[in-house]
């Protein structure tokens, strides 16, 4: 199932790459960040980071040709994908944040948070460091240390039809989706690579991750 | 729960760290790599790198340095000094820092908050509001380090700069800045107030006790320490040094 390409960090204009493949170095992993196809066709596991816009995003992917690459390699060939922020937003249907469709990998919509006037200290975007509760047994959760926190940036939120997909939640007005996980695909909202060694930890979950076969 | 943070705010001039009082008088007290090496390890929240030789009307923005300064964090970073342009915004979120801190280029003209919160995202720019009160017209915004004062009072600016696509805001007060003797809490209160998004105060904590305060008391989300992070002791021995964890914890909820 799987080929030996490597490690590939999607570069379609958007958010940090960079950054994704400096904590992967100091993970001990070597990654490639490009938009070829030949590389992605290859790799043996995806990662689709990203900050910005929904619409930029799904454009950008759109301009790139990666639309279809990434379906094949993802849909198809089955290999794990890892989104980050943006690139969780991206794999669901739609986002209020824009028009465009999305890549439509998870059952899920995109949507802003919308808090009471009164409730002042929900500032908007929910920006910092925050906790996360395990909602099911996932490799994210399965090296998760007990006071293990993670940066967040984000106004739009990703909600899953189904509670099943749902890894990881933060509290932030109520549950919010913090990571989610369905067969070879996976997705968190905060950034694993600007969360220090809990980050660290995550990303290493991710690339021994062995999922199931649907 | 969302943990209030604690940030080193770095200052930087002719690629030097510096220390600044009532943005005069910068002392050199460091390395900037060396500076952000110890603060990734003493695992910070954040950190804010400002490069205040660095305006639209002087000299470039240092890309050499900025890249090198963010592959050493593993934790977010903001870059502002000299960022005029969209580009220059892109080239710099490329290097691998997440946020872009602009004050004098949206004072001179507002369209280039909206053109980055455009094209990358409302997260990824903070607006800095540096401040200072004067006798009769109250709280006043300047820009170009505390030299042009803006015709606008702080409420209404912070307002226009968050409806302009600002995604947070870093609120300095110029007179303290330096000075170690609290954050100016007044202040602080006044921009929380007004907008909806976060807030960073900046200028003036002296002990973990501040930041507490301007927490609690002054509903910011965020804490920016400059003094505190690269001086020890009552005669300001340059040390890199930051709050512990567990000191932290203890005045923030």
């Amino acid at each position: 199932m799987l080929t030996d390409g490597g490690i590939v960090v999607i570069d379609y204009g958007l958010g940090n790459p960079a950054s994704v493949k400096n904590m992967l170095r100091k993970a001990g992993h070597q990654a490639e960040v490009t938009a070829d196809h030949a590389a992605i066709r290859s790799a043996s596991r995806l990662i689709l980071p990203g900050v910005g816009a929904f619409d930029h995003g799904m454009q950008n992917l759109a301009d790139r040709g990666l639309i279809d690459v990434l379906n094949e390699a993802v849909l198809v060939r089955r290999v794990p994908m890892l989104g980050i922020c943006l690139g969780l937003q991206l794999m669901s249907r739609r986002s209020e944040e824009g028009v465009l469709p999305g890549l439509g990998w998870f059952a899920a919509d995109t949507i802003r948070f919308a808090f009471p006037p009164e409730a002042h200290d929900l500032r908007i975007p929910h920006m910092g460091w925050n906790t996360v509760a395990k909602t099911s047994d996932t490799f994210l959760a399965a090296n998760l240390a007990a006071d293990a926190r993670f940066y967040f940036v984000h106004s739009y939120h990703v909600r899953c039809d189904e509670r099943a997909d749902v890894a990881l939640t933060a509290p932030y007005g109520g549950e919010v989706v913090a990571a989610a996980v369905k067969g070879n695909i996976a997705g968190t909202q905060f950034h694993p690579e600007k969360s220090h060694k809990f980050g660290l930890a995550l990303l290493r979950s991710f690339v021994e991750w062995e999922p199931a076969c649907a | 729960m969302l943990r209030p943070r604690a940030i080193p705010c770095l200052l930087l001039k002719n690629g030097r760290l510096v220390k600044t009082i009532a943005f005069d008088k910068p002392q050199y007290v460091g390395d900037p790599i060396n500076a952000v090496r110890i603060f990734n390890d003493m695992e910070v929240d954040e950190i804010v790198v400002l490069d205040i030789g660095a305006t639209p009307d002087r000299s470039a923005v240092r890309f050499d340095l900025i890249g090198e300064m963010a592959s050493e964090c593993f934790m977010p970073m903001a870059y502002g000094g000299g960022l005029t342009s969209v580009e220059q915004v892109r080239r710099v979120l490329g290097l691998g820092v997440e946020k872009v801190v602009i004050n004098s280029a949206a004072g001179q003209d507002l369209s280039i908050v909206r053109a980055v919160a455009d094209a990358f995202g409302s997260q990824s720019i903070v607006a800095a509001v540096d401040v200072r009160k004067r006798m009769f017209s109250g709280y006043r915004p300047y820009i170009s380090g505390g030299r042009q004062a803006l015709k606008i009072d702080v409420t209404k600016w912070v307002q226009a700069l968050e409806l302009a696509g600002a995604g947070e805001i870093l609120v300095t007060s110029i007179d303290r800045d330096g000075t170690m003797d609290g954050y100016d809490l007044e202040l602080v209160r006044l921009v929380t107030g007004a907008v909806r998004v976060p807030v960073i105060a900046a200028g003036g904590a002296g002990s973990v006790d501040d930041i507490g305060a301007v927490v609690a008391r002054g509903g910011a989300s965020a804490a920016a320490v400059g003094s505190l992070a690269v001086y020890q002791g009552k005669n300001r021995a340059v040390l890199i040094n930051f709050p512990t964890p567990a000191q932290l914890k203890a005045v923030l909820p």
